[in-house]
């Protein structure tokens, strides 16, 4: 396995929705290529971060005031 | 932490179609019900797009009102938050077009660019890196760091894998394809990794470490 091929398929490995036998050679990939290594574990590391510390978050008095507006519009047939 | 996903799993007795049943026969506190589990998730999609904290929360009043007023054109055979987000996202890109004084914009803005598929900076990251930042400068870094991609990258990124949804109701929510979905994906993912490389290298005794630079073998 090259990197352009791991890299391609770096979606399915961190879904972890490869097929055994390509994991197997996925695996043997990462053990001698330490750049793909840090590829594979730094973007599992991006999407985590961003998972657990969700940017844009709706402050609760502005979600309260928006709430308020849109269900009173609602109410009355938009 | 809950995902989407998680809320709208792939049951068949989908809670979300009995509320939606309720306000169709006239129950408006079944639609209450619906703008609080799906609010944050749609103000945070509009957030993305605008780049516009006015024009989200506008995004956010008008997407839920088009949904209650077109409700009877909802089909029971897409989940209600995917057709919900499809709103939102049109209405969002219609907010940013008025402010671009109608320049066209898309979800399909910048695909022709490979830039970003060729991962460079291969330095590897600290243990924990974002322990290194306090929540506040974390908070600006992620904004920062994804605030340049294109707009498709964006909320393809935002709808797998911050609120996890599938490819496939991320494509339906978005009207691509599911290679697009795929593509866009693996894209956002490595652009938004080499961009926080910049803060998150190892590097002894620093907080805040420069960038550094290597090149793929290939």
């Amino acid at each position: 396995m090259t990197c352009t091929e791991f890299i391609a398929l770096l979606d399915d490995i961190i879904d972890d929705s490869i097929a055994a036998e390509t994991k197997a050679e996925v695996e043997k990939h990462m053990h001698k290529c330490g750049h793909c290594e840090v590829v594979f574990n730094t973007t599992r590391k991006t999407i985590e971060i961003y998972r657990s510390h969700q940017i844009y978050d709706l402050p609760n008095d502005l979600r309260d005031r928006l709430h308020a507006a849109i269900m009173a519009r609602c109410k009355k047939g938009c | 932490m809950t995902t989407i996903q998680q809320i709208a799993g792939q049951d068949e007795q989908h809670p979300d179609v009995a509320l939606v049943a309720q306000v169709r026969a006239g129950d408006v506190s079944a639609y209450d019900t619906l703008v609080r589990k799906y609010e944050r998730q749609i103000f945070r999609i509009a957030q993305h797009i605008t780049q516009n904290r006015e024009d989200a929360e506008d995004v956010m009043q008008d997407a839920f009102l088009k949904a209650y007023q077109k409700l009877d054109q909802f089909q029971g055979n897409s989940k209600f938050y995917t057709w919900l987000v499809r709103i939102a996202v049109n209405e969002s890109l219609m907010r940013l077009r008025k402010r671009r004084t109608g320049k066209m914009v898309s979800i399909d803005e910048d695909l022709e660019t490979e830039e970003g598929t060729v991962p460079r900076d291969l330095a590897d990251w600290a243990p924990d890196p974002e322990q290194n930042y306090t929540q506040s400068e974390l908070g600006q870094i992620l904004e920062k760091t994804i605030k340049g991609l294109p707009p498709g990258f964006k909320v393809v990124f935002e709808l797998r894998d911050v609120q996890g949804l599938s490819t496939e109701d991320t494509a339906e929510a978005l009207g691509l394809s599911i290679p697009a979905v795929k593509s866009r994906l693996l894209r956002a993912r490595l652009q938004l990794r080499e961009r926080l490389s910049r803060y998150f290298h190892k590097k002894p005794g620093s907080r805040h470490a420069g960038p550094r630079v290597a090149r793929a073998e290939s």
